[in-house]
């Protein structure tokens, strides 16, 4: 016993050593700053913005959201290339969470305490941010532009330093359901939902514009049951002629071949999120190749009525996708040049805004300052809506149809709130178009 | 006396761990808060295995009823930390009771497909009533630093303390187990159930035992993994990290504490390690994220390949090597064998060569 003791003590000993030796390891990389009198917060040195996110770069989600953190990150060397901003050039650090929120939680913390970040930019996923936005919040930690739809970081007085990017999804539920009324009505209307906040807030905006006499079926899922065929076949059987869905991509494809199936074809209607024509396509083929089936992708989606507040892939003419075209092909010609990576694009180019309306020496304060007093409204179609009582992001969208695998705009842009009474309005002038140097 | 010794040992790793949280950055505070958790549930689940002899896929299930009762109970009752924790663990092992039923008639196959069900199955019931459990989002958990810390006191070392202390109990909690005559009875079931049961053992009722414990450890750490992702959400909790958490003991090295934490400490720290010089070596995000996957496969096969009984196994016979101890101490002889002339009996699939450290106790 005596001698099993002399021998275990040590050996514990040892291996509590060895777990601090191997945590210690690595914490070189801090950097913290030190750049001198141009060191405003953390994070910003003379030459540098240090900023970080959290991307699913592998995973169940990663496959189309990975691309748009590299799509952010060559805007942003487009940027340093371009003079950077107020002179500092831009690093982005993002790491993968593989969209699980204990992991989002690890890298946050990696981020604000080890590698000193000025601010977390384009966090992306609804669970996994919430994971953290609390945290950041705490800690005085910009969380700037979260790559997720819920309204729920619109809470100044809670979360001052989180700000939204994306579109509501109650304002596009509203715009959606205001196409409905005018273009279908007396036709009998079915949902096709999502059994969450996204689908549930989608479903909130639609009620507000769509009279309830017209819908005459509810179909809610669940993200982890596939087998939405119980659910097409009650649509069909409530003889509904234009489904509105707020579904993930996958989903949409799942509901296009169910109705395959039973040869029934309504009307789609589609929320934003749920409809990027390459990515819902390339479902289509791939889950009817699995049934062993083969489809046409482009002619499945053809006809879906949709929304976006970025303008349309398609539009070369149009100046922001020909500078995010350019872009594209300089920093980040590997990936495809499809909605993801419009996306990431467009949300740097407002982080530069904001940067740079945030003053000669930004500091955390400074920024969210400067959000507050309204941004230009950059690549998005509709005006922002921040202000020192919000923190959603863009206001309106437009409908579009999709045609031949493009996205092609139906009239004006509508902008609305996300009040039960605040009516649906077009936009009035044009977007202004991109700079001709790209920078903000 | 065995109770004496763990307890000093605990009291000797606290004071050097409390230490050490004074010294280290308020990260590296929240990394040892990461360990503790991994090393709670990779004890248990190497219990199981490596004692019992029963294999269980499903431990990131029991993981989920822990951290879902912390939360519920947190945020509806305002409970104090010191009693959600054995209150996840007593809600954890009934749980685990309701499977050890299950499992004691399963083995090899069937009982890894059965647990790998719970694993897929149990934390969709989040999507199915989302009421309760908040759907896809989860739910919150906030942990407040105790004011007469001062307002400065890191909030990350505080989590450090409260997983290190829970760690640390915990641990002594299971090392009197393994050394008492139920870790004896389930050596002898693991080893030979026919010849266990007919030395009167019960083998249904010693193995569901087995499967409570292991339940209500594992329910700790999903109380300690809430409180230090602050959130509860089906994602935390997929079949990646029943996996991760089998890896780990058996990287560790089964049926041992200390491998536990050679495990946890695999898969907590080369993730961020290899994440960071991948990054600094130049390599874009898509490849750098990638990096850490294949370095964590590489550090699987090394290990299994050199030491095929963990690391911690494989410490030990570097120390027998160097410190060239007589044989004859250390327990029965398969340990002395190297792992391919083992004759395993095809009828008990995880029966294992004596790797643990508990094992010795036997015969000593």
């Amino acid at each position: 016993m005596i001698k099993s003791f002399s021998l275990r003590l040590p050996v514990i000993a040892a291996a509590v050593t060895a777990s601090l030796v191997a945590a210690g390891c690595g914490s070189n990389s801090s950097s913290g700053p030190s750049g001198g009198a141009a060191a405003s917060a953390p994070g910003i040195t003379s030459t540098q913005i240090l900023i970080g996110s959290h991307q699913p770069l592998t995973g169940l989600a990663a496959p189309g959201y990975s691309e748009i953190a590299p799509a952010a990150n060559a805007y942003f060397q487009y940027v340093n290339a371009h003079g950077g901003v107020n002179g500092r050039k831009i690093k982005y650090t993002y790491l993968d969470d593989a969209y699980d929120p204990s992991k989002t939680t690890s890298v946050v913390h990696q981020l604000v305490l080890q590698d000193n970040v000025f601010g977390i930019f384009n966090g992306l996923g609804t669970p996994t941010h919430l994971a953290v936005v609390k945290y950041l919040n705490a800690s005085k930690v910009p969380d700037l532009f979260i790559a997720s739809g819920c309204d729920c970081w619109n809470n100044p007085s809670a979360y001052p330093y989180s700000f939204g990017y994306a579109i509501d999804y109650v304002r596009e539920g509203k715009i959606l359901g205001t196409y409905v009324k005018q273009h279908f009505a007396g036709k009998k209307i079915g949902y096709f939902y999502q059994n969450d906040e996204f689908g549930l807030d989608g479903v909130k905006g639609l009620d507000m514009e769509i009279p309830h006499s017209q819908v005459v079926s509810r179909q809610g899922y669940s993200l982890t049951n596939v087998n939405v065929g119980p659910l097409v076949a009650a649509l069909k059987a409530a003889g509904v002629q234009v489904v509105v869905s707020f579904a993930v991509p996958a989903f949409n494809a799942l509901f296009k071949l169910a109705g395959l199936k039973l040869s029934y074809n309504p009307t789609l209607v589609a929320s934003n999120v749920g409809t990027d024509p390459q990515t819902l396509g390339g479902l289509l083929v791939a889950y009817a190749k699995h049934a062993g089936a083969t489809v046409n992708g482009n002619q499945l989606t053809q006809g879906i009525i949709t929304d976006s507040y970025l303008p349309t892939l398609g539009n070369t003419g149009n100046s922001w996708i020909a500078l995010f075209k350019k872009v594209h092909d300089t920093y980040d010609a590997k990936a495809p040049f499809d909605g993801n990576v419009l996306y990431g694009m467009a949300v740097a180019y407002t982080f530069v805004q904001a940067m740079l309306k945030a003053g000669k020496n930004p500091t955390r304060a400074s920024v969210v300052k400067a959000i507050e007093g309204g941004l230009p409204q950059g690549a998005s179609v509709a005006p922002f809506t921040y202000s020192m009582t919000d923190h959603q992001g863009v206001s309106g969208a437009y409908i579009g149809v999709i045609k031949n695998g493009v996205l092609v705009q139906q009239g004006p842009v509508w902008t609305t709130d996300t009040t039960p009474t605040g009516p649906v309005t077009p936009v009035s002038g044009t977007q202004p178009a991109a700079p001709a140097s790209g920078m903000p | 006396m065995t109770l004496l010794r763990h307890l000093v040992a605990a009291v000797v790793a606290g004071a050097v761990l409390w230490a050490a949280s004074v010294q280290l950055s308020a990260f590296r505070d929240f990394q040892m808060a990461e360990v503790a958790v991994y090393v709670v549930a990779i004890a248990g689940l190497s219990m199981l295995i490596g004692l019992s002899g029963q294999i269980s896929l499903g431990h990131g299930a029991f993981m989920a009823v822990g951290a879902y009762t912390t939360a519920l109970l947190m945020l509806h009752l305002n409970w104090p930390l010191w009693a959600v924790f054995p209150a996840s663990a007593a809600v954890t092992a009934a749980a685990g009771a309701v499977v050890g039923l299950a499992a004691a008639r399963l083995s090899g196959p069937y009982l890894a497909g059965a647990t790998l069900m719970l694993a897929v199955a149990l934390p969709s019931l989040a999507f199915q009533f989302p009421g309760v459990f908040g759907g896809d989002q989860g739910l919150s958990v906030t942990v407040t630093t105790p004011a007469s810390l001062g307002a400065t006191f890191p909030p990350t070392r505080w989590l450090a303390w409260v997983c290190a202390l829970v760690t640390l109990i915990t641990l002594v909690i299971l090392a009197n187990l393994a050394r008492s005559k139920v870790g004896r009875d389930w050596r002898a079931i693991r080893d030979d159930p026919v010849a266990a049961a007919l030395s009167g053992l019960n083998v249904a009722r010693l193995r569901v035992l087995a499967f409570i414990v292991s339940a209500a450890t594992a329910g700790l750490a999903g109380a300690m993994l809430a409180i230090t992702t602050s959130l509860v959400s089906p994602g935390s909790f997929t079949l990646s990290l029943s996996i991760a958490l089998l890896a780990g003991a058996v990287l560790g090295g089964l049926g041992t504490l200390t491998g536990a934490l050679w495990g946890a400490l695999v898969i907590v720290l080369v993730p961020t390690y290899v994440t960071d010089v991948a990054t600094s070596h130049g390599f874009s995000g898509g490849v750098a994220a990638n990096i850490p996957i294949a370095v964590y496969g590489v550090v699987l096969i090394v290990v299994m390949l050199l030491f095929p009984y963990g690391i911690q196994g494989g410490l030990r016979r570097l120390a027998r090597l160097f410190l060239s101890t007589p044989p004859t101490r250390l327990g029965s002889p398969g340990q002395r064998q190297p792992a391919g002339e083992l004759t395993e009996d095809p009828n008990a699939p995880y029966r294992r060569p004596p790797v643990s450290e508990h094992q010795e106790e036997g015969t000593s």
